[in-house]
């Protein structure tokens, strides 16, 4: 089981010598994204709070993302998936993402039609 | 191609993704349940998307720390956050010990790994409990709207019983011998419902709050004529959430609360039993004997995957 196991993030960037001093450097990483996903949820910039792109605030977008790299860097380095077979680990991540994508899609379109039937329908549903 | 070489490819044995069986069939499990989690998530963008104009915010829903009284939005679960960061890094550092073989560091870090998944269950068992009793109290009108109430002076959100009268009125509770059998009545709110209007009433620096967002992301507050007009609706108090009513806001918003994190936390439950197994099993040696331990490593995907999920949960729900 003790196959090689690489030994950098951030695209080679970031170094480690041991696999254990790799670990706690991933931990420095997540633990400083969480913090600044939760000052900017306490703060709330103006600026990110009324500035839209694709129809989404700019903060929930900047959460979504910081998201998403929390996520890689979790399947990258905790369940090594780095250091898998690249066949492996695209059945393992792309067979998600494309079906969950697709639930998102569908479901979100819906969702906004029902509420826009919703509000603009003869029937009144605040009362 | 001798016939040698056919006996190996089909005799098994073979690991065309460099993956044994044991850890293929994790990950099929682990892909399979993260799209049970997404559907939950999904359906909760649905419902959120549906009534958007009325969704509860969260920061205003989750403000309590345990042993600290105040207003500290977020601060918990990003506590609860960091717990499950944490211990997933120990349950790394058992992987890697069990690879060099070190079986007292295993067992060391499994132990550690356990504690948090404890205290994160704990965690959520009391955010459960908090939320569930309730912090201020609300009416509902008869659409099923929630009206919260604010202290003109300050701003802040007022409790029912900062200005409720008690009134000289009895209420008799209902039993099932009285009446049709499977007609019951649970434990009564604190105040009735005159009680609260009629304080309301009384008190002329108490606004109403609806749920309607308005443009700037906040709760509009009516003035004090409009609450007056307001209050009339109101057909029940609510304190607290339970599936059918949510004083914070909209009972959908209570009810996916309840199921996803339930679901959330159920699998840090399973994990931190499946844990503790192989913890003694590592104390016992068995992996030592067997020469590897990819058992451990196996475990540890379903550790992490517990926490990869904790990271959508947040963001989704108590971020965004």
């Amino acid at each position: 089981m003790a196959h090689d196991q690489n030994l950098a993030i951030f695209r080679g960037r970031i170094k480690f010598s041991s696999n254990v001093s790799k670990i706690w450097g991933v931990l420095i990483l997540l633990t400083i994204v969480t913090t600044v996903e939760v000052a900017l949820g306490i703060i709330k910039p103006r600026a990110l709070t009324h500035s839209y792109f694709l129809g989404m605030k700019v903060l929930n977008w900047i959460f979504i993302i910081l998201t998403l790299v929390k996520a890689y860097y979790i399947a990258w380095d905790f369940m090594h998936l780095r250091d898998e077979k690249a066949s492996l680990r695209r059945a393992i991540v792309w067979t998600p993402v494309f079906l969950i994508a697709y639930l998102i899609f569908i479901l979100l379109f819906e969702a906004d039609y029902v509420y826009n039937t919703l509000s603009e329908g003869f029937v009144a549903w605040d009362f | 191609m001798t016939t040698e070489t056919e006996e190996s490819v089909w005799g098994g044995g073979n690991e065309p993704l460099g993956a044994s069986y044991g850890k293929l069939m994790m990950w099929f499990f682990i892909v399979s349940d993260s799209l049970t989690f997404s559907g939950f998530l999904v359906s909760y963008g649905f419902a959120r998307f549906k009534f958007i104009e009325i969704w509860p915010i969260a920061d205003e829903v989750f403000t309590h720390v345990p042993f600290f009284h105040g207003n500290y939005p977020m601060y918990y679960v990003a506590f609860m956050t960091f717990v499950l960061i944490m211990s997933s890094v120990t349950m790394v550092l058992a992987v890697d010990a069990g690879h060099k073989l070190k079986q007292a560091k295993v067992v060391f870090f499994m132990f550690l790994t356990i504690i948090g998944g404890a205290i994160f269950v704990g965690s959520q068992a009391w955010e459960w409990a908090t939320f569930i009793k309730g912090d201020y109290g609300a009416l509902e009108t008869k659409g099923g709207r929630i009206l919260q109430f604010v202290d003109a002076e300050t701003g802040q959100r007022a409790a029912l019983a900062d200005f409720s009268e008690a009134l000289p009125e009895e209420r008799v509770r209902h039993q099932a011998n009285v009446g049709l059998w499977y007609e019951r009545e649970g434990s009564g709110t604190t105040f009735s419902l005159n009680e609260v209007v009629e304080g309301f009433k009384a008190n002329p620096n108490i606004l109403i709050r609806t749920e309607t967002l308005n443009e700037e992301g906040e709760k509009i507050l009516l003035n004090r004529s409009e609450s007056l007009d307001k209050i009339r609706e109101a057909t029940q108090v609510v304190e607290g959430a339970n599936l059918i009513h949510n004083e914070y806001g909209h009972p959908m918003f209570a009810d996916f609360f309840f199921f996803i994190t339930g679901f959330h936390g159920f699998h840090v439950f399973t994990g931190v039993m499946i844990n503790i197994i192989i913890f003694f099993n590592a104390i016992l040696g068995t992996y030592q004997r067997r020469g590897h331990y990819e058992m451990v490593e196996k475990v540890g995907l379903y550790w992490h995957f517990v926490d990869l999920v904790w990271v959508f949960v947040f963001t989704f729900f108590y971020l965004v």
